[in-house]
């Protein structure tokens, strides 16, 4: 159930260049499930005006808290990155449809495939998974090595891979670059990132069943505004999908790259 | 009679506090939140006779204090409406004002005289102001003539009385608001946003993809609320006043300058607990006022 609640901040701190982890915590962290995102208040006046949507990184039902990663480039996530301990921040959550952590086959490999400050989500999905017992491969793009982070908890969950655009870290390109060198065997693949690498990796693996989550520009983040509208593949059952309501994760081929 | 009921023509209010049109989807989102029944009214999205599929994206930037949008009439046609999300509605008790749009006269008198013959259709909001679509919208919106004449043709055919969703984007306000009277209008709404455009700080060019947004949220406020002023002295039909609105102060604000209801747009974006947050709060407000009923207020600035 989507529910707002002030989260007081437990933990902050920027983990690699203006990338920041903020752990929060409160009572909705019970309904969180990988693949979903808050949306987030930075500041209690007009300025600036709207929530900012941010994906959960990690979730912890004991403690009640959970975790985010985000980049602090704009006004309102800079303003989010001033955060400090003890104080409370106005979170509307959890929203959208996570990662179907069922859809791995018991005793299967999961390909996870991340760019940038796509990777975050995927870290507690990698966490479910290797949970039920399947393997994961992660393959993660990050423009330099500056703003790499999370190499050593992806590393204890599973094989990990890095490429940077600038070659600083890991294989030099993109993902697709090095899922051609590494060719791994997996049986279902999960991915957050850039449009131009989701639509490379539906071109890259036609016969394998996959998920992508998608970033869009919102508004309410509920499915109201209309804001965050995709095109689908097929338009004869529904012409369009909401990134925020029935994503941000769909299935491979249901929005139009 | 309750401290905050307002009567309206075809709107019985129990309170003057409504989502504005495009703001609240059809209510579903919301309905999962709290029980729409709280709310006065409802102003549904904007309902063309066909499935509108809207502009491209990026269709929403940010500004100071406020927000563009350029969504551009999305929504199922009047046949899914009809269908699936008025009769979804029927299970709360609260009167829906539907927004009415289309390209020429022929598309606002078909959707206004089949949408009204829904039962819980108790309003038709004619949008003759939506800045974001090519043709239709804000053209009769634009020009009192236009305005007045398609006013006549919609009142003729709806089963229901028929409000006007005034533009802020003219050169006289007033001018078209006396021009929707002498047309029929049981009542106007207004303001819709005010055309703006953002720019992207790296390439120069306009963030949204349409290029002009519509200006909404508390930045609009003063705007809005000077309109909502001069419109009402100038006219003799009830005004439901919007734009900016996010509290109750802003409430008794507009009801002040002579709004006799008042809908919450861009807030709900912000916070989808605003319209039962403000008709929480209004009770409060008045007693600090030291009015018995929200009524007493509408037009006090004028007084």
């Amino acid at each position: 159930m989507i529910q707002q609640e002030r989260m007081i901040v437990v933990r902050q701190s920027e983990i690699a260049h203006h990338i920041f982890e903020l752990t929060l915590q409160g009572q909705i962290v019970q309904d969180m499930n990988p693949g979903q995102f808050v949306h987030i208040r930075v500041s209690d006046s007009f300025e600036p005006l709207l929530r900012r949507p941010i994906s959960i990184a990690n979730i912890n039902k004991e403690t009640n808290e959970a975790t985010v990663i985000y980049r602090a480039e704009g006004r309102g996530t800079q303003i989010l990155s001033q955060k400090q301990v003890g104080d409370e921040v106005d979170v509307l959550g959890p929203l959208g449809n996570g990662f179907p952590v069922e859809a791995a086959p018991e005793g299967g490999t999961a390909l996870l495939v991340g760019g940038g400050i796509g990777v975050p989500p995927l870290y507690e999905l990698s966490q479910q998974l290797a949970a039920r017992g399947i393997r994961t491969i992660h393959v993660f793009g990050f423009a330099t090595e500056d703003v790499c982070f999370y190499e050593d908890q992806f590393s204890t969950l599973g094989d990990t891979h890095f490429v940077t655009v600038d070659g600083t870290k890991g294989t030099k390109g993109f993902v697709t670059d090095l899922l051609d060198e590494l060719k791994p065997e997996f049986d279902v693949f999960y991915a957050c990132g850039p449009l131009p690498m989701l639509r490379a990796l539906e071109g890259f693996y036609p016969d394998k069943a996959g998920y992508l989550s998608f970033e869009e520009r919102m508004g309410c983040g509920i499915g109201a505004c209309f804001a965050c509208i995709c095109k689908t593949t097929d338009q004869t059952e529904k012409d369009y999908v909401k990134v925020c309501s029935d994503g941000p994760v769909f299935p491979k081929g249901v929005v139009e790259l | 009679m309750s401290r905050l009921s307002i009567q309206l023509p075809g709107l019985d209010l129990k309170n003057p506090i409504m989502p504005a049109s495009g703001c609240f989807g059809f209510g579903k989102e919301f309905a999962g939140l709290y029980d729409l029944s709280k709310l006065g009214a409802i102003m549904i999205k904007a309902t063309t006779v066909e499935t509108r599929l809207g502009n491209p994206t990026p269709r929403v930037a940010e500004t100071a204090a406020g927000m563009l949008n350029a969504i551009g009439l999305q929504n199922p046609g009047l046949e899914k409406v009809m269908k699936n999300e008025l009769p979804y509605l029927e299970g709360f008790d609260v009167p829906i004002i539907a927004n009415v749009a289309g390209t020429t006269t022929e598309d606002y008198v078909e959707v206004a005289e089949k949408i009204s013959t829904a039962p819980n259709v108790k309003a038709l909001e004619l949008n003759i102001s939506c800045p974001n679509v090519k043709h239709g919208g804000i053209t009769f919106g634009t020009d009192p003539v236009v305005a007045s004449e398609l006013v006549e043709a919609v009142k003729k055919v709806s089963k229901v009385p028929v409000y006007v969703k005034l533009s802020p984007n003219v050169t006289d306000i007033v001018e078209i608001a006396k021009a929707v009277e002498a047309g029929g209008a049981d009542g106007i709404t207004m303001i819709n946003t005010l055309v703006g455009m953002r720019l992207d700080e790296r390439t120069g060019k306009p963030v949204i993809a349409n290029g002009t947004g519509g200006l909404s949220g508390p930045a609009v406020k003063p705007v809005a609320i000077r309109m909502v002023y001069e419109v009402y002295k100038a006219v003799n039909i009830p005004i439901i006043g919007m734009g900016g609105v996010t509290s109750a102060q802003d409430v008794i604000d507009f009801m002040s300058a002579g709004a006799s209801a008042v809908a919450v747009g861009t807030a709900n974006f912000v916070d989808p607990f605003v319209c039962p947050n403000i008709i929480e709060a209004l009770p409060a407000r008045l007693e600090k006022l030291g009015v018995q009923r929200i009524k007493e207020i509408i037009g006090r600035s004028h007084l």
